[in-house]
């Protein structure tokens, strides 16, 4: 069954048609990754899909639902869709702990204590279980990033949408959150993931998506087609990421 | 010759004088900082004409005399049937001028927050309220705290204009000593002796509620 879909979704900024004619088919435990140049519509297609844009033309449907950015879709959407930017945007004012236990509090209405207990168990997950305590500005960039990871898993979310979110760090610290995407994917969890890592989409990737110009124009198995891409399109931008 | 201790008699009146002035004082603080931070809001994130209705209404205080302001309001006023004590026109009047002034600092405050926070409260499922209460304000108030408790603390020594109107604040006790006793120069060296303790005393205040407040600059 597909968990998320997209059907002919259309995009414009003003006169800037951004995304044309996506069609997209998600499943549950799809590890999907998107690739493509700057500027192929790849932020906007995941924005649109939790909401945070408007698009103009399609449907987009999470686990059998419409989106639409009514902001009260986008509150039931949040259950659903869980999303990780490439700056982290941990709350500073609050404490991994807090920044963690603030959407199961005030949205899921959980107790103190029950959201405590599965803040713990999300940061031991991303293996931040001794930072509960400290703010985020005294984390390095790849520990804030698995902290904005255990946020969103506090959510339980259906899929997690991941953008360029290794692209902000340093390199040394960019297998520590990808390991941590790794054992997520292992579990069965749904990602879609805007990335910049090859390697990494080869090999825990189920999918690859290659946008180019706003439109999906190549996708298939990793390993397929990141070693024989068919479109000149993506034999060059794959010289160029080489 | 000076003589400090002609003035001794009167210590009710400078008293009470600073009484009143320190009511006013934390009083239209309040109700001011919650006007300006609604206004920012409007400002900030309300529609076209909201923000067009508090544009208004801070440049019409900001381009404008405080006294006239408050004579408006007390002889004004009754004119359109609003009779008001000098004591509650005087507090309308600081509140709204505080109000005006704070707006101006407390919105770019909020400009400062950037987009993505905003974007990750939402994806997290929490509403604009809580968006604002939770993730906005803490770290928005703290990079305009200093010019804030700043405005806060040149109203309150504005206030001195309300003895115009006959409230018994701390400069209407000067006044009132000085033409008791002809002691000017020492009636107002008091007077600003004491509203330089009174400034310092907010200062100190302040900032015990910023380091209460924004606890997580300085934490380990
Ligand atoms: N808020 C916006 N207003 C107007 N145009 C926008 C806006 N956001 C993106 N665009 C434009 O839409 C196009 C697609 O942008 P998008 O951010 O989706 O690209 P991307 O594939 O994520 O690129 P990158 O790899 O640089 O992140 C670009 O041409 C961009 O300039
Ligand atoms: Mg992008």
């Amino acid at each position: 069954m597909s968990l998320v879909n997209l059907h002919q979704v259309h995009k414009f900024y003003g006169d800037h048609h951004v995304l044309k004619g996506i069609d997209l088919d998600i499943k549950a435990g799809e590890v999907v990754s998107i690739i493509g140049k700057s500027g192929s519509g790849k932020s906007t297609l995941l924005r649109c899909i939790n909401g945070l844009e408007h698009y103009q033309e399609g449907g987009i449907t999470v686990d059998g639902k419409e989106v639409t950015t009514e902001d009260i879709q986008v509150r039931r959407l949040a259950l659903s869709v869980g999303m990780i930017f490439q700056n982290f945007n941990l709350f500073p004012h609050m404490t991994v702990g807090e920044n963690v236990m603030l959407a199961p509090t005030i949205v899921l209405k959980k107790s103190k204590a029950e959201a405590e207990t599965t803040a713990r168990a999300m940061l031991e997950k991303v293996g931040l279980a001794e930072k509960f305590d400290s703010f985020p500005e005294k984390l390095s960039g790849g520990q804030q990033q698995r902290v904005a990871i255990a946020r969103a898993l506090a959510m339980s979310p259906k899929v997690l949408l991941c953008d360029e979110i290794t692209s902000a760090l340093d390199p040394e610290l960019v297998g520590e959150v990808l390991k941590v995407l790794e054992q997520l994917a292992k579990e069965g969890i749904t990602l879609v993931l805007v990335t910049h890592e090859m390697n990494f989409a080869r090999d825990v990737g189920s999918r690859v998506v290659f946008m180019h110009q706003g439109k999906v124009w190549e996708q298939g198995d990793p390993k397929t087609i990141l070693s024989n891409p068919q479109t000149d399109e993506l034999k060059q931008f794959m010289g160029a990421v080489l | 010759m000076l003589y400090f201790s002609d003035l001794l008699q009167y210590s009710d009146v400078f008293l009470s004088g600073l009484k009143t002035t320190v009511e006013l004082t934390v009083l239209t603080t309040i109700l001011g900082v919650a006007l300006g931070t609604a206004c920012a809001t409007i400002r900030q994130y309300g529609n076209r004409a909201s923000q067009r209705v508090v544009s208004v209404y801070v440049e019409l205080i900001r381009n404008t005399p405080f006294i006239v302001q408050l004579f408006f309001i007390f002889f004004g006023l009754p004119a359109i049937g609003m009779m008001l004590s000098p004591w509650e026109a005087s507090m309308i009047a600081l509140t709204i001028n505080l109000g005006a002034y704070s707006t101006e600092i407390i919105r770019a405050g909020l400009a400062s927050i950037s987009k993505g926070q905003i974007e990750a409260a939402k994806v997290l499922g929490l509403n604009f309220r809580q968006t604002l209460t939770r993730v906005i304000f803490v770290p928005a108030f703290e990079k305009i705290y200093p010019a804030l408790t700043s405005q806060c603390i040149i109203v309150m020594l504005g206030s001195a204009v309300i003895s115009q109107i006959s409230v018994q604040d701390l400069t209407y006790a000067a006044n009132l000593v000085q033409s008791r006793n002809f002691r000017a120069f020492e009636s107002y060296l008091v007077t600003a002796l004491m509203y330089l303790g009174l400034s310092i005393l907010l200062r100190f205040a302040f900032n015990a509620l910023g380091k209460r407040l924004f606890a997580y600059r300085t934490a380990d």
